[in-house]
């Protein structure tokens, strides 16, 4: 009711990327035994979606090796759903075969990230989804899509909003159902969060959009803010703030899980996530990578036991 | 819409410096107040006069405020906690003083030993002498989103100290999130009820990150028309209310808000980061402002 009257969602559905995105940017790699008991404590959390891991080379990606070992280990809860990411069509079969029944597929806003990081056009990698795509419908496998660099680029610098509209729209009508809105380096503010948004909302419903906010340069909670007050209600986060950036030596990436739901707590929007219980599963990933959170409510709560 | 100006108020030095554990020499309080006065902020909090068996690291404040630069154009509020202090702050040259009041009965009775009513009632005569004097005063309420004793703290009890302060002869009040808990729920609600008694023209936030909610705050604050904020260079001072918490907000975090809004601050986010820079070198600590952090770009 409160939150209601005030414009925003009163739900938000939270995106867990903590065990995929968050950990693909930790350099300690993590056993596949620990990656699992992970997920398994994520899944009692009350979170809608955790992604599990990435079917992509382990030449490229070291961390995600084992996600064959890891989509095959984990406990699948009822109401839970288990995204993976599938670079290819190979990446998608190997991903069915091991279980997956959820996939992403993983666009840009820049030509120039394609090229750097999966090197190939903007145009070759939307060639690549399609497949992926056609595959999934055939299957009733259910397809995200997200759009890196949606409100700056490492090697581009400033990014047109209108290209993360047609970027989007291309992933959408190849059949994606939600399309996460990444600002893969975190340099957005409210100011180019708000513009970015009003363009792509023109392309795509406000229901199929999701944001990705990297909290580099600390504007991630008030870049979804702008965004649940522009009506979006699903965001990406991953638990502790794992995952630093690959960008900017030292800084933080992934905005921490439990600061969003902190901040929609407060806000009366219902997320159906325990705060606590991500504060946990939090706590455990960080003695077993040996590093402090991410997380200032777990920072502060873990040393005044108030939440 | 937001406002197209914003007045950023840098307390790193007092509140900053404050809850930090090192106590930092005066010969390096008074270059960071220095390096500060050319960023082109236009308020920098200089130290407080307060009683030095409370607050060790404030002890060198009639030096501090002798030795600084005053550059024209800028002002440097000292906070004085009674009519002592704020004799000796004027003494030592200060324009400009500051006074603390609570939302909440316990936090006052915890920290000063007396009720709400008692610790304005002390004010008084520093109001008489600041009218006297012609020095203006801001008002800072603290808790106004939550305390660390009685929890939740009503939005009417921030509104009606708020507009005591404010008809005390306060020209600002100054609303801390002190120990950083509030959401831009909690900021919301506060506000609406505050905005009644204070005009908007006459309020600022201090907000706290102690929960990361600092800059989502700060920005529904915004909208709401407040065109003033406190910050504090590299996000100095720590919660002693929390471990190894954060506390105050980051200047250079804010600074970098308000330039992707388009609001004009007057500040030079790149002279700022190399002042924070100094002073954690000097402390020999880590910055807490993320736009510090990810300045080691590709």
């Amino acid at each position: 009711q409160e939150s209601q009257a005030s414009g925003l969602p009163d739900y938000v559905k939270i995106v867990e990327v903590g065990p995929r995105d968050g950990l693909q940017n930790e350099k300690v790699i993590v056993p596949t035994g620990i990656k699992i008991e992970l997920i398994n404590r994520l899944s009692k959390t009350g979170l809608p979606a955790v992604e599990v891991t990435s079917f992509v080379s382990s030449k490229w990606v070291p961390q995600m090796a084992d996600h064959k070992e890891v989509m095959k280990g984990i406990e699948r809860h009822p109401g839970v759903q288990y995204p993976v990411l599938t670079p290819n069509l190979q990446g998608f079969h190997s991903a069915i075969a091991a279980g997956a029944t959820e996939v992403s597929v993983f666009g840009a806003a820049s030509e120039s990230f394609s090229k750097m990081n999966i090197n190939c056009s903007i145009e070759e990698s939307i060639e690549k989804f399609e497949e992926v795509a056609k595959s999934a419908r055939n299957m009733n496998i259910p397809v995200r899509g997200y759009v890196s660099c949606a409100l700056g680029c490492p090697y581009e610098g400033n990014i047109i909003p209108a290209k993360v509209a047609e970027v989007s729209k291309r992933l959408y009508s190849m059949g994606c159902y939600e399309i996460s809105l990444g600002d893969t380096i975190g340099v957005g503010t409210p100011g180019s969060m708000k513009r970015m948004l009003e363009v792509v909302m023109k392309e795509i419903p406000l229901s199929a959009l999701a944001v990705h906010c990297h909290d580099t340069y600390g504007q991630a909670l008030a870049n979804i803010l702008t965004a649940i007050q522009m009506g979006v209600a699903v965001v990406d986060s991953s638990v502790a703030g794992l995952g630093g950036c690959p960008y900017a030596k030292g800084a933080t990436g992934n905005v921490a899980t439990e600061d969003v739901i902190y901040m929609l707590n407060g806000l009366g929007i219902n997320t159906g996530v325990n705060l606590y219980a991500v504060m946990e599963a939090g706590n455990f990933i960080c003695t077993a990578l040996n590093k402090k959170t991410n997380s200032k409510v777990a920072q502060a709560s873990f040393n005044t036991g108030v939440i | 819409a937001f406002p197209k100006r914003v007045k950023v108020v840098e307390v790193g030095p007092r509140d900053g410096l404050q809850n930090e554990k090192n106590v930092v020499p005066t010969p390096v309080k008074i270059n960071l107040i220095n390096m500060l006065s050319e960023t082109g902020l236009q308020v920098i909090e200089a130290t407080s006069f307060v009683s030095p068996k409370w607050v060790p690291q404030m002890a060198d404040h009639t030096e501090v405020m002798q030795g600084i630069k005053k550059l024209p154009g800028i002002s440097y509020p000292v906070l004085t906690p009674n009519l002592k202090g704020f004799q000796a702050a004027v003494a030592a040259g200060a324009k400009e003083v500051s006074i603390f009041g609570a939302a909440s009965e316990l936090f006052t009775k915890k920290n000063i030993n007396c009720s709400i009513e008692e610790s304005l009632e002390r004010f008084d005569e520093v109001m008489a002498a600041a009218r006297a004097a012609s020095v203006p005063v801001r008002g800072y309420v603290s808790c106004v989103l939550g305390c660390p004793y009685e929890g939740k703290i009503s939005a009417a009890k921030v509104a009606e100290v708020s507009k005591k302060m404010y008809s005390m002869g306060c020209y600002e009040i100054s609303l801390g999130d002190t120990i950083g808990i509030g959401t831009p729920g909690s900021m919301k609600e506060m506000l609406t009820a505050v905005m009644k008694e204070v005009p908007v023209g006459a309020l600022a936030v201090h907000c706290h990150d102690t929960y990361g909610q600092a800059l989502a705050n700060i920005l529904v604050a915004l909208q709401m028309g407040v065109s003033v904020v406190d910050a504090s260079v590299a996000g100095l001072g720590g919660c002693p209310y929390a471990q190894g918490a954060s506390g105050n907000v980051a200047t250079e975090d804010l600074v970098y808000m308000l330039n992707g809004l388009g609001i004009h601050t007057g500040v030079d986010l790149q002279k700022l980061m190399d002042t924070g820079t100094f002073i954690c070198n000097a402390l020999n600590r880590r910055t807490n402002s993320k736009v510090s952090q990810a300045s080691c770009r590709l």
